[in-house]
């Protein structure tokens, strides 16, 4: 089991959601887990109801069996400064670089720098280990930036290595390097059973597998109960309107004749199977062709009540049901 | 119609004030509007929202360009704009009978900081820029030129007065702030005090007063140097030097941009669906454009969903469902085929009320149970086959405990429907059906308390609505039928259907 697990999809997939959960999954048993935000929307802070987080280590959540999970959300222009700190005690001479601007600059303008910054705080993480020679953390989570950027956010300190051929942040860009593409990292994709996430995974699969960065699982997100079988679905198509207004009146919703209660739900009824047995085609397509990428797939339900801090706990349950933990 | 005594199956509807409506089609014919930028959280269809809108307009007669940042695959091919070239096609296909074109654009933001570049520096120094490994790592790749560009080419576009309405889809940005804040942050970082450091040492020996300052500077860029690698620094420096002449530039036109955003000719419309993420993310960009003074014309709510059956809740489908099923094993036990039609409650009316299992509170339940016109409809003689059908057995059913199924399935007046197996087939895929629609009226609910929070916490704002598709969509037939659904409002539809 790799020690840093990295997760992407592309928006609105639920990648936060499924990184948050992860973490508690992780976190079973005893175990510590952090959990870690790198693109300051707090969305941590919102899937866990607490305030927003700081820009340090914390934590939010107790997983069942007493194991915890810790929360940091990286803020790139402290990190920079901490780290300045830390390698060169600049002391004033950081603030003077603030007041430049040259702290936004490197961590918004200059190419890869954040980048560097943001998984570099992550590899520390990984890596921290007690006085007793023991790891802080048994695994670190990142909730990380979109399929579509994600290749190019990890793979950034090679990017960086190769613009700055020399100097310290090649030395960490290295360093970053090694644990990223080492098998304690995995990647994985978070994705919907529709045709663009799919898409836009197995592209992000490709790119990852071209960068050597290690690719882990993809987690079908948000799938829907199945409803009706294929019994259903093929009677469906050719079922008289009477017998299903029968039915429905032998249910107790009304009348069958024509215009009566039980007959008048018969259109709307089929039309939802209709959007139902499309919806079915087109999911049972993208689902083969995730099969074709040849990764494990988990697959966590969609929450009927929406999102909240009892599903977060629920979809963890679902992921160690399925071993991904 | 006016606001009856709440449904119980539709209470929750009701406790939303209905949102003020946001009508496109004035928006998209108005002459003077001639910039819509379309803007959202990742996933929530805004590019094929501003496909949609850029068709509907040409359709209407306008000459629209669409510049879309990451369109699907397939919708970019049925465009005609699968290509990265930077320049807009004319979009086939389309009905022109009002006058009007299409033309699209998918945006190269490589190739357009390049364009820049060529068009602002002679072919020497362009080159060098070009070549500057600093350069092609900014272009490419940092968080936020996507967001710049698309801005620039806006401006661009807008420039060339060949189209009379513009319309963007924005980059999928990690927050709402970046491409407000993109054009601002690069400006300002191109002719700020950081370019004067860098720019330092080669402007060494100037007057004496200046000896002490670039004294400084140059502690300054040692100290840059410790952070970046020296060698990065000099790229940094190389490249800067040669752009010198470019950052007016560059800052002039990224403030002409930020004005044209501002100007009453453009309408920012914020895309959504109704989930509770892609709303928070909503209401956060309303709150950023006012605060921005940019003018904001609505919210698009895509894939809202509905049902043609909404009067019937949840609850009752499923109890429904279960009752399809229990009667179905009693049916069985006693070899016989079941009622295959409950009777009405009171002859000739429409009311399932009496032979429904969740045994409807008294009082008024709806308007079809007021003196109005649904009653008189439903009295009316034009259903002859109620009569003619005899239905003998109504008062069983008043007085039956709906939840027994051995009085549902008792079989008083019915002729055997015949085929047991295919009736056992029936029923399970009408208990299937009820499940169906148990599970959408369940979404729409959810829907509907999401919207409500937003439109609480800003009702000033106009909703547009448009109803979820169930699948993708890949062609101009699909967008055209995204447009009308967006022209359809379909909250209007909504407040009919809860009369």
């Amino acid at each position: 089991m790799s020690r840093l697990q990295v997760v992407s999809g592309k928006g609105g997939t639920g990648k936060t959601t499924v990184a948050a959960a992860l973490a508690l999954a992780l976190a079973t048993e005893g175990k510590r887990t952090l959990l870690i935000e790198v693109e300051g929307r707090q969305g941590i802070a919102q899937l866990f109801e607490t305030e927003a987080l700081p820009y340090e280590e914390r934590k939010i959540a107790v997983a069942p069996g007493g194991g915890e999970v810790y929360a940091l959300a990286i803020d790139p222009e402290l990190a920079l400064l901490d780290y300045l700190q830390m390698f060169y005690k600049l002391g004033s001479a950081g603030r003077a670089l603030k007041k430049l601007g040259a702290i936004d600059f490197a961590t918004t303008i200059a190419p890869g720098v954040r980048d560097v910054l943001l998984t570099g705080k992550a590899c520390e993480a990984v890596r921290r280990k007690d006085k007793g020679g023991r790891f802080v953390y048994d695994f670190v989570v990142m909730d990380a930036p979109p399929t579509g950027r994600v290749t190019r956010f990890l793979n950034v300190n090679d990017e960086v290595a190769g613009l700055a051929k020399i100097g310290p942040i090649h030395n960490q860009a290295q360093a970053v390097m090694r644990v990223l593409k080492s098998p304690e990292t995995a990647v994985h994709l978070v994705t919907l059973l529709e045709e663009m996430p799919v898409q836009e995974t197995s592209d992000g699969i490709a790119e990852l597998r071209a960068a050597r960065l290690p690719v882990g699982e993809i987690i079908v997100n948000m799938v829907r109960p199945q409803v009706l079988d294929a019994a259903d679905l093929e009677l469906v198509r050719e079922v008289p309107r009477t017998a299903v207004a029968q039915a429905l009146s032998a249910a107790g919703l009304g009348g069958a004749r024509r215009g009566g209660k039980a007959e008048q739900l018969v259109d709307p009824l089929l039309e939802q199977a209709a959007e139902y047995a499309e919806r079915h085609a087109l999911e049972h397509e993208q689902r083969s062709a995730l099969g074709e990428l040849g990764l494990p797939l988990r697959e966590l339900p969609l929450l009927a009540e929406g999102m909240d801090l009892a599903g977060l706990y629920e979809l963890a349950t679902e992921l160690r049901n399925q071993g991904m933990s | 119609m006016s606001p009856q005594p709440a449904h119980t199956d539709d209470s929750a509807r009701h406790r939303i004030a209905p949102a003020r409506v946001l009508d496109v089609d004035p928006l998209l014919d108005d002459p003077e509007t001639r910039i819509v930028v379309c803007c959202g959280s990742g996933g929530v269809g805004k590019t094929t929202t501003a496909a949609a809108l850029g068709l509907r307009a040409a359709e209407r007669g306008r000459k629209v360009v669409v510049l879309t940042i990451d369109p699907a695959r397939r919708l970019a091919q049925s465009m005609g704009i699968d290509s990265l070239d930077n320049i807009p096609r004319r979009v086939k296909g389309i009905d022109d009978a009002a006058g009007g074109e299409l033309h699209a654009m998918m945006l190269d933001m490589k190739r357009t900081f390049d364009e820049i570049v060529e068009a602002h520096a002679d072919p020497e120094r362009a080159a060098a820029i070009l070549s500057n490994p600093f350069y092609q790592s900014l272009s490419a790749g940092f968080a936020g030129t996507q967001e710049y560009m698309a801005m620039e080419k806006l401006g661009q576009l807008r420039a060339r007065e060949a189209w009379d309405l513009i319309v963007v889809d924005t980059p999928p940005s990690r927050s709402a702030l970046d491409f407000l804040d993109a054009p601002k942050r690069l400006g300002s970082f191109l002719d700020g005090k950081l370019i004067r450091v860098l720019l330092a040492p080669a402007k060494v020996g100037g007057r004496a007063g200046m000896k002490f300052l670039n004294v400084g500077m140059s502690m300054m860029t040692g100290a840059l140097g410790k952070v970046l690698g020296g060698q990065l620094l000099k790229d940094v420096q190389t490249f800067v030097a040669a752009m010198d002449s470019m950052f007016g530039g560059f800052r002039t036109r990224a403030d002409a941009t930020y004005k044209l955003l501002q100007a009453p000719g453009t309408a920012f419309l914020v895309v959504a669906a109704p989930e509770r993420d892609a709303l928070r993310e909503a209401a956060y960009f309303v709150e950023r454009l006012a605060a921005e003074k940019m003018p904001f014309a609505g919210l698009v709510l895509n894939r809202v969903h509905g049902s043609g059956a909404d009067r019937l809740s949840a609850e009752r489908a499923l109890a429904a469902a279960e009752n399809l099923v229990e009667s179905r094993i009693v049916d069985q036990d006693d070899g016989k085929a079941g009622l295959r039609n409950s009777p009405d409650p009171y002859a000739g009316s429409d009311s399932p009320t009496a032979s429904g299992p969740a045994a409807d509170p008294p009082g008024p339940r709806g308007p079809e149970q007021g003196p109005g016109k649904d009653r008189t409809d439903s009295t009316h003689p034009a259903n002859p086959e109620d009569s003619a059908k005899g239905v003998s057995s109504t008062g069983d059913a008043d007085t039956a405990d709906p939840m027994d199924p051995v009085d549902i399935a008792d079989p008083v007046g019915a002729s055997a429907t015949g085929d047991d197996d295919a009736d056992q087939g029936v029923d399970r895929l009408t208990a299937g059906l009820l499940r169906l629609h148990a599970e959408r009226m369940r979404l729409l609910s959810r829907e509907l308390r999401t919207r409500g929070r937003f439109t609480a916490r800003h009702p000033e704002v106009a909703v547009a609505e448009v109803a979820a598709l169930p699948g993708d969509v890949h062609d101009l037939a699909g967008l055209r039928d995204i447009g009308d659904r967006l022209a359809a409002n379909r909250s209007e539809r909504f407040d009919a259907a809860d009369g």
